[in-house]
């Protein structure tokens, strides 16, 4: 018996929040119920930046993608997609760089199956329910939908490792994650943070441990550490609205309120 | 850019998140600003703004009082809100029906998990089973039951102690028991499960033990790896190491394991040692099938004779055999069995087309096991065997101490003789023999001695049969004879005047040697001695061959002007024709013969006769052109008589002893005494 068994999901539970709905409710989104628009109320009104936050790391996701089709990428691998209703990352790519390759992941059942209903009939995407932890499934799945890991490839880890507490070890996720790459592959992260953050961004923190998972804040280096064996692009790891804006965008004088760092490194 | 379009950009609030960037959502406004301006299309417009995700309400807000038209800001309104509520209605439809879905996969999933499970369950190759605390088993799966010769519904019946075979061990039930009881959670081991067909199958066996969620022992699983077909090999293996393959009985390495448990669990040990009598000549003549069938007949008789529990025959090599005794009552009960072996083997073989007879000779020990151990006893039995086989065959000798005794020390003797031949322990002495006529010195014969570091010195009659036992011969004859050629060649360049031969003995195993004639030819060359100053003395037996042709290297020795003497003439079944026919130039006479002529005045009958027949080998002789020396002359009586019947020369204790070579010199002088002065 060489074939592992195959992962099973864990259940659906409707009356919990979740962190890829309470997300969409933040976007503007209909795709959420009560509980989740309960809860992001509550974060809200705790952190009136929350929603900022959550908007730009969708608008950064979008001039990273379009970065990296500029840089020649044709193969995303999109880790915690989520329930996006607009500004979705295959939508980007395609229009940045037709024929490019999309493939999401999500460890919610619902998220995933969102996105198999919006990804039907789109050609090279494809959807892997997975948890980011389990960076061997997500690699050999993805590879089964047609990504090519000899050719360069952009991992996206947008808004995703904050959810993975220490003891389930990120580092190591990531590291495998890079170490399956190719030469000239990318590596997005963008993650929250404390530093800058006033306390009750902390308490709000605290709240986030009524979705599936708890939001992790984690320094600029842990941060850094991540990109082992990548280069980061410029500008380096930046508060999010700090990463290449579009001229037309004039950057926010306390861009730390969003609490949250982003980077891209490139693999060597 | 109108001034309408520019303010109305300025107006969208950016809070909400607007999926297009600066460029994307100005040329929507335009295209929108230019649509408001055609005044026909309001609820479109208000869509238009819902499709590109300007949901936030504010964004109505800013939007309608731009709009001077109030008709048409109110169609705008009604646009927006009615696709508002379209696409919020179509998203939570979307996301009713992902939820539906991912119910669905997790149900699938789930399901295909547990079947998968089940598939590996009842498809493995291995045998799983489920049993309960109470030792029901409930589950098992196809190659478990097929294993065992069950169905899966027949071994559902069953407990697992009826899965209990003879060959568990008491340990084993004992860990069954520690598991049930939640002191253990996985057992390995091998084990034998009974078959339905009543014979068994092996396994190696893996038992778990599954807690409930309290931690507390609700089922064992099994599983279980067929190795029936690897544990035969093995068994085999260890049979083919053990065993010997013509006969298939325990073999040497097996009989020595056999003897150490007898030596370490028991209180006396017999042991039967067999060989048998003339093999060599039924594989030579009949062939190694032939052989080879009479000695697995051979084996089966004497497994026939090993038919207590006691009793363990076994092959050692070749022809030879054992029968090892656990606990003999005693010497009879060993010669009782040797008698009975001796009988069976004894009786004939039909082997082929072949009716053959064998005996067999055995060497019968019978020890307490504190009094020797298992490679003494071996010894022992083997010697006892020679034994048997030097009394004439075809019978057993019970081992005797003192015999083994004197027979270890013969073997001991004879092992040392090529390092002493190395040590230069032999040496050469001389016994002069002296012309009856003058009774002056003419030669010498040379004799060999070994000065034994503990024993002292032995005399030929000591070694020399070992010596011929073991080969050695060849080696110490010529040590002799090169010893005995130089001292020869020394005194003849110190008397050139007064020639002295020396007479050397030649053994028939040396005779035979193909090299002995260059072998000679080179040692007379090394030492510079006149050929004819050698004389080599054979026996009869080494002259002539078993089968009557003489000894090929004779001519060519001769011919090189040595000479040729038979040795104890008189003693074998002396054949006078060859006299004539070889080149032999000295006889030498038996001492028997010399002795009858020891005291005339008591001439009994026999001393007559010995006169007689010593007085018509010398006539012979002589006419035959060969001279005659007689042995072991002792009176001076003998050697006036031995003149008087024309014995040429005599030796002998009369004369002298044996001598070193420094002692021999002064009787070699012209000057020197005649032995007639030493009465």
């Amino acid at each position: 018996m060489t074939e592992p068994i195959e992962w099973v999901p864990a259940g659906i539970d409707v009356n919990r929040p979740s962190a890829a709905r309470v997300y969409d409710y933040f976007l503007g989104g209909a795709h959420n119920f009560a509980v989740d628009r309960a809860l992001a109320e509550q974060i809200a009104a705790m952190t009136p930046n929350i929603g900022e936050t959550m908007r730009s790391n969708r608008v950064f996701l979008r001039r990273a993608v379009r970065y990296l089709a500029g840089q020649g990428i044709r193969q995303f691998l999109d880790i915690g997609s989520g329930i996006p209703t607009a500004g979705n990352v295959h939508e980007i790519a395609l229009a940045a760089a037709p024929g490019a390759s999309v493939v999401y992941v999500d460890i919610d059942p619902v998220a995933v199956e969102h996105s198999r209903a919006i990804l039907a009939g789109v050609d090279r995407t494809g959807v892997i329910c997975a948890d980011v932890r389990d960076a061997d499934r997500v690699l050999a799945e993805a590879e089964k939908l047609g990504l090519d890991f000899t050719r360069p490839v952009a991992v996206l880890l947008a808004g995703v490792l904050h959810f993975v507490p220490d003891a389930d070890d990120p580092a190591s996720a990531v590291a495998a994650l890079g170490a399956a790459v190719a030469p000239g592959s990318y590596l997005l992260i963008s993650h929250a943070t404390g530093d800058g953050q006033p306390a009750e961004v902390i308490e709000a923190q605290k709240l986030s441990g009524r979705t599936a998972t708890e939001i992790v804040l984690r320094p600029a280096a842990a941060v850094t550490s991540y990109f082992q064996g990548f280069d980061l692009v410029e500008p380096g790891l930046v508060f999010i609205p700090q990463w290449r804006p579009d001229p037309q965008d004039p950057v926010d004088e306390h861009p730390e309120r969003v609490g949250a760092y982003a980077g891209v490194g490139r693999k060597g | 850019m109108t001034d309408f379009v520019q303010l109305w950009l300025q107006k969208i609030p950016r809070e909400g998140f607007v999926p297009l960037d600066g460029a994307g959502l100005e040329a929507l406004l335009q295209r929108l600003a230019d649509r408001l301006h055609q005044g026909t299309d309001g609820r479109e417009v208000g869509a238009e703004l819902v499709r590109a995700h300007l949901t936030d309400p504010e964004v109505l807000a800013q939007t309608l009082p731009l709009i001077a038209d109030r008709e048409l800001a109110g169609a705008v309104a009604a646009g927006y809100a009615q696709a508002l509520r379209q696409a919020t209605m179509a998203e939570q439809e979307q996301l009713t029906r992902a939820v539906l879905q991912g119910h669905a996969s997790v149900e699938r999933a789930l399901r295909a998990s547990e079947s998968r499970l089940r598939a590996i369950f009842h498809h493995a190759a291995i045998g799983i089973g489920v049993s309960t605390m109470d030792g029901r088993i409930v589950r098992v799966n196809q190659a478990f039951a097929d294993l065992l010769g069950y169905t899966v519904d027949e071994m559902c019946t069953m407990t697992v102690p009826q899965l209990a075979h003879p060959s568990d061990p008491p340990g084993m039930w004992q860990l069954y028991e520690e598991m049930i009881r939640g002191e253990r959670d996985h057992v390995r081991l091998e084990k034998a499960y009974p078959r339905s067909d009543g014979g068994a199958v092996w396994t190696d066996l893996t038992s778990s033990l599954i807690r409930d969620e309290q931690g507390a022992p609700e089922l064992t699983i099994v599983m279980v790896h067929d190795i029936t077909e690897p544990r035969r090999l093995q068994e085999s293996l260890e049979h083919q190491a053990t065993h010997d393959p013509l006969t298939g009985l325990p073999n040497r390495t097996m009989i020595a394991a056999h003897l150490e448990r007898i030596f370490k669990t028991a209180g006396r040990v017999g042991l039967c040692y067999l060989d048998l009598d003339g093999f060599k000549r039924i594989n030579d003549t009949l062939g190694h099938l032939v052989g080879d069938a009479l000695l697995v007949a051979v084996a089966e008789r004497l497994a026939g004779c090993a038919d207590e529990p006691c009793r363990v025959a076994g092959r050692m090599s070749g022809d030879e055999f054992v029968l090892a005794v656990r606990d003999p009552s005693g010497p009879d009960e060993m010669r009782a069995l040797a008698e009975r072996m001796l009988a069976e083997l004894t009786r004939p073989y039909e082997i082929g087309r072949h009716h053959l007879r064998v005996s067999a000779s055995i060497g019968v020990v019978d020890s307490d096991v504190g009094a020797t151990t298992p490679a003494e006893l071996m010894k022992a039995a083997d010697l006892t065997l020679y034994v048997a086989k030097s009394e004439g065959r075809a019978r057993y000798v019970m081992y005797d101490a003192d015999r083994n005794a004197r027979q270890s020390a013969r073997y001991a003797l004879a092992a040392a003789m090529p390092d002493a031949l190395d040590r230069g322990e032999f040496s050469v002495v001389y016994q002069p023999l002296v012309s009856l006529a003058d009774e002056r010195t003419r030669g010498v014969e040379a004799l060999v001695r070994w000065r034994h570091p503990l024993l002292g010195e032995l005399s030929p009659s000591t070694f020399i049969p070992l010596a011929e036992e073991t080969g050695v011969i060849v080696a110490l004859g010529r040590h002799v004879l090169e010893q005995a050629c130089a001292q020869a060649a020394d005194w003849a360049r110190r008397l050139p005047d007064t020639p002295i031969f020396v007479s050397v003995n030649i053994t028939v195993a040396q005779a035979h040697e193909p090299a002995f004639p260059s072998e000679v030819a080179k040692i007379l060359a090394d030492t510079g001695l006149d050929p004819r100053l050698l004389v080599l003395e054979l026996t009869e037996s080494a002259i002539m061959d078993t089968d009557g042709a003489p000894l090929a290297a004779l001519d060519g020795l001769a011919d090189r002007g040595i000479r040729i003497a038979i040795d104890d003439f008189g003693t074998g079944y002396s054949n006078l024709a060859y006299l004539r026919r070889l080149p032999i130039h000295i006889l030498k006479l038996a001492g028997p013969f010399v002795d009858g002529l020891r005291n005339p005045a008591s001439a009994s009958e026999g001393a007559a006769v010995d006169e007689q027949i010593v007085e018509t080998i010398v006539r012979l002789a002589h006419a035959l052109n060969i001279t005659v020396t007689a042995e072991a002359v002792e009176t001076r009586l003998q050697a006036d008589r031995l003149r008087q019947l024309g014995c040429d020369t005599g030796q002998g204790y009369l004369f002298s002893r044996p001598l070193p070579p420094d002692a021999i010199l002064p009787l070699l002088h012209k000057s020197g005494p005649r032995f007639a002065a030493h009465p």
